[in-house]
């Protein structure tokens, strides 16, 4: 058990923004909040998965909906704790501990606020290792745990508890609900036991995001290009160095997808790479040959500073470095590339773990 | 013959310029150095353009002045007014107070009169809560006993319906005798917090703005000039002193505008990168139509994020006055400078400091001094030193290009001759007459603009009349800024589509200008 202070914030959140692989909203906002909460109500009691009892009772808190619109309309303070209650009511049980189901972009803070708002100590876990532009893309999932009942909050005091045939259902209607509600709500859900937590969640992220940031931060302060320091910090690898040279985007149900063409340079100088994008970068090709694609994580950071740009961000002319860091091993499973494989996302590839792709180049 | 007298005032030097009104031929231009109280630099520069020249008082048909005092006292925190700060967003937003992320220092010369109250709208307009009359009459009393006299109003949502802010800014100051409102939706775009950051602080400085605007009206009253007082804007688009009195914020970032403008202006490339090169720095941008590419993400000014429209301009350390280093690893040239003590400082000018002017003279690219102060210098030197900059000036121009290939670059500023009219990257360069003046033209070339920014459901309506209402909503608002609207055209429309929302939301920007109204038919 550690506790998790202000200080820590800004590593998490740009390590976060990181993991959020093009996606996942700025996670400004959250920051905010959670050091908002935290000056409030104190630190967070913050625990390694490790050191979860087997019968503790958990559940995942976040945000939905469009992160253009949360920036704009910001939570009103009290949507996750109504969440929270609402999902124990419909249990009749309250929870022991909170997990995150989404490490990457905004989702990484609001877990964080919750902790410090309820006492209610953090499990240093989450659901994606990443982000994922569905709540049923979560490694519980795989592992049979039900997304719902889950809890739909919103500024106004409404409250829809969802209870669906599966978790793509649980999706379906919770969106549904989120879209009346304003394009933003807040969200409780994956109930589960100690044991379960174990064995669905991805451990250690908060800390993984931490790690990066941290590597961001010391790059900037030694002077040295960061994007070869968070590749080190996430296990991965640098793939290209170039610059935005065009961009294309289209809304296809709901969601942004698009392309965007790098034009190489320095050792990368004369090549193109493309990166196709729904939300969270998805593939990036060489030509036909492939780089990397999801589940492992696409990542576009500034070269300069080392700072994540979203594919909502993204403009020609940045200057920019493509890295690829490695998904979780689950991920990589059958079922797994069944739920986030490059075929979900209508690529006729088939999926091919980062390090055996470098290993071929 | 009628002229357009264009003024910016900088760091250093005051420039002047003044045009001719129906051909905008540049007539006359001075430089004259800045001064403290800075309204004095102004009349001092105008002084100086009318004795240079055959114009007289009753030709100058209007005063345009890019300064960037405004953002200088956000930066000194000084000067700055105790503000009501009203958001209207009933139960949302209310996790994160106005003002958070600011630092302490302008946050209490704001004080910590902050109202959340009842109103906004959702993302497709529906309303979040209505405005309630009786909490703005307690508001109301609040503002009273504080005795403010400024108010900044922004509600959720309300660049996609702005009537709330609306409402309340004519509720409040009919209740508060005197009290002057700033709403957000004519001053930033979607984003509360930055867009909230913006109005306030466009709230607190309008009493500077008072003070600053009657000050350049006594000043151009007291030459005996009888015309219309404008000043620029960040995007390059002018704003009359009576708008400028509401809207200060609006003209943080002109200086860098105006040079490109009128970069744009005296080269007739529209475009291009140009390259200002100051006293100590190198501002490098692109025109894009004629107008400087803006930056895309949030941007901090004195430590508050906003989301101000600013030009996307990268600033090296090098100018006319960099020192030149000679150390054990090498030559390099800057960031120091010796500013506005070239003059006495510089080999040229019989001072000790080598200077990247003095580079410039012994190379050969100008004459200004003595070079025969300069003759001594080891020429093996002179390449190097020229090398370094040329190659530093082309790396920050390739940063900022948009595709490998080379770019036209336009040249301009006092400093310009430094880079020997070759810089890496260029496809070709060009250092446009009275190119040491490109700001204050300028400012006297800007035009009148107007945008809309908004996101826009697709449902029930399609896209082409969705575009057609934001076009006619842009061109209104240029005309409502003072174009005459013959002249008013769309430069810009931009539709991005937005993650999560349902039915093909799009978010589309819309930016036009417009000629000034002629002052004959005024």
């Amino acid at each position: 058990m550690s506790l998790l202070d202000i200080d820590a914030l800004d590593s998490i959140a740009l390590g976060a923004a990181v993991l959020g692989a093009g996606g996942g909203g700025d996670p400004y906002l959250g920051k905010l909040m959670a050091a908002q909460a935290i000056t409030d109500h104190g630190p967070v009691h913050l625990l390694r998965v490790d050191e979860l009892p087997a019968d503790a009772w958990c559940v995942a808190v976040g945000g939905m909906g469009a992160p253009t619109v949360a920036v704009e309309k910001l939570a009103g303070g009290g949507e996750l704790i109504a969440a929270l209650r609402a999902l124990e009511e419909r249990l009749g049980r309250s929870f022991t501990h909170l997990t995150s189901m989404e490490v990457g972009g905004i989702n990484s803070m609001l877990p964080v606020v919750a902790a410090a708002t309820t006492g209610l100590p953090l499990v240093d876990c989450d659901g994606m290792g990443r982000a994922f532009p569905e709540l049923q893309m979560c490694t519980p999932t795989m592992f049979g745990i039900a997304a719902s009942p889950m809890a739909v909050a919103d500024d106004k005091g409404n409250v829809v508890v969802v209870s669906a045939v599966d978790n793509a259902w649980t999706e379906r209607l919770a969106r549904s609900a989120t879209i009346d509600m304003g394009a933003v709500s807040y969200i409780a859900l994956y109930a589960q036991t100690g044991a379960q937590v174990k064995e669905s969640m991805i451990p250690d992220t908060l800390a993984l995001a931490k790690r990066i940031g941290d590597a961001i931060v010391g790059a900037r302060s030694t002077r040295n290009a960061p994007a070869a320091f968070v590749a080190a910090a996430g296990g991965g690898g640098v793939l290209f160095d170039g610059k935005v040279a065009d961009l294309r985007r289209t809304t296809v149900a709901g969601f942004a997808r698009g392309t965007v063409w790098l034009e190489g340079s320095g050792n990368d100088a004369g090549v193109r790479v493309e990166v196709h994008f729904q939300n969270e970068n998805l593939i990036a090709l060489r030509d036909t040959t492939v780089l990397a694609s999801v589940p492992d994580l696409i990542v576009i950071v500034e070269t300069d500073s080392g700072q994540p740009i979203t594919t909502e961000e993204l403009r020609y002319g940045n200057r920019v470095t493509l890295l690829a860091l490695p998904c979780d091993p689950r991920w990589r499973t059958e079922a797994g590339l069944q739920l986030v494989g490059p075929r979900y996302f209508g690529f006729d590839v088939d999926y091919t773990p980062i390090e055996q792709l470098a290993a071929r180049r | 013959m009628g002229v357009y007298i264009g003024v910016d005032v900088g760091g250093t030097n005051t420039d002047a310029a003044a045009l001719s009104s129906t051909d905008r031929r540049v007539v006359a231009a001075v430089k004259s150095p800045t001064t403290s109280d800075v309204a004095s630099g102004v009349v001092a520069a105008i002084e100086r353009l009318l004795h240079t020249s055959d114009i007289v008082p009753a030709d100058v048909e209007a005063v345009m002045i890019g300064t960037t005092h405004f953002m200088n006292a956000l930066v000194e925190a000084r000067e700055l007014l105790p503000t009501a700060v009203i958001r209207l967003c009933g139960t949302a937003t209310r996790a994160l107070a106005p003002m958070i992320d600011w630092p302490n220092r302008l946050r209490a010369m704001i004080g910590d009169n902050v109202f959340l109250a009842n109103g906004g709208v959702e993302f497709d307009g529906r309303s979040i809560a209505a405005v309630d009359d009786e909490e703005l009459e307690r508001i109301a009393q609040c503002i009273i006993k504080a005795g403010l006299t400024v108010a900044a109003v922004t509600a959720v949502f309300s660049p996609v319906d702005s009537s709330h802010e609306q409402l309340v800014a004519e509720r409040l100051q009919s209740l508060v005798p005197g009290l002057r409102v700033s709403i957000s939706s004519q001053i930033g775009r979607i984003g509360l917090l930055e867009r909230e950051n913006a109005t306030i602080i466009n709230a607190s400085l309008r009493g500077l703005a008072d003070r600053v605007l009657s000050g350049f009206e006594e000043s151009v009253a007291s030459l005996g000039i009888d015309a219309p007082l404008y000043l620029s804007q960040n995007d390059g688009t002018l704003r009359d002193s009576a708008h400028t009195n509401s809207y200060p914020v609006a003209t943080f970032a002109s200086g860098p505008t105006n040079s490109m403008r009128g970069a744009a202006f005296l080269s007739g490339m529209l475009d291009a990168a140009v390259i200002d090169v100051g006293g100590t720095t190198s501002d490098i941008g692109f025109l894009r139509q004629g107008f400087p590419r803006e930056a895309a993400l949030a941007v901090r000014v004195a430590g508050v994020r906003t989301n101000f429209r600013m030009p996307d301009v990268m600033s090296i350390g090098i100018g006319g006055g960099s020192l030149v280093h000679i150390g054990p690893s090498g030559l390099t040239v800057g960031p120091d400078s010796v500013g506005y003590r070239i003059t006495s400082e510089a080999l040229v000018f019989g001072g000790g400091t080598l200077t990247a002017s003095d580079i410039a003279v012994a190379a050969g690219f100008t004459e200004i001094g003595d070079p025969s102060l300069v003759a001594g210098l080891d020429q093996g030197m002179v390449a190097e030193a020229v090398a370094w900059m040329r190659g530093h000036v082309g790396s920050a121009l390739d940063r900022m290009k948009t595709s490998p290939d080379p770019v036209p670059v336009i040249l301009v500023g006092g400093g310009s001759a430094i880079l020997g009219g070759e810089v890496p990257g260029a496809s070709n360069l060009v250092l446009p007459d009275n190119y040491a003046v490109a700001n204050a033209v300028g400012a006297a070339i800007a035009q009148v603009g107007g945008q809309v920014d908004r996101i826009a459901s697709l449902v029930g309506i399609d896209r082409a009349q969705m575009l057609e209402t934001a076009r006619r909503d842009a061109i209104a608002r240029c005309v409502a800024g003072g174009a005459d609207e013959g002249t008013v055209r769309v430069v810009d429309v931009e539709e991005i589509p937005l993650a999560y929302l349902p039915s093909n939301a799009v978010r589309v920007i819309v930016k036009t200008i417009g000629d000034l109204i002629p002052r004959a038919r005024l």
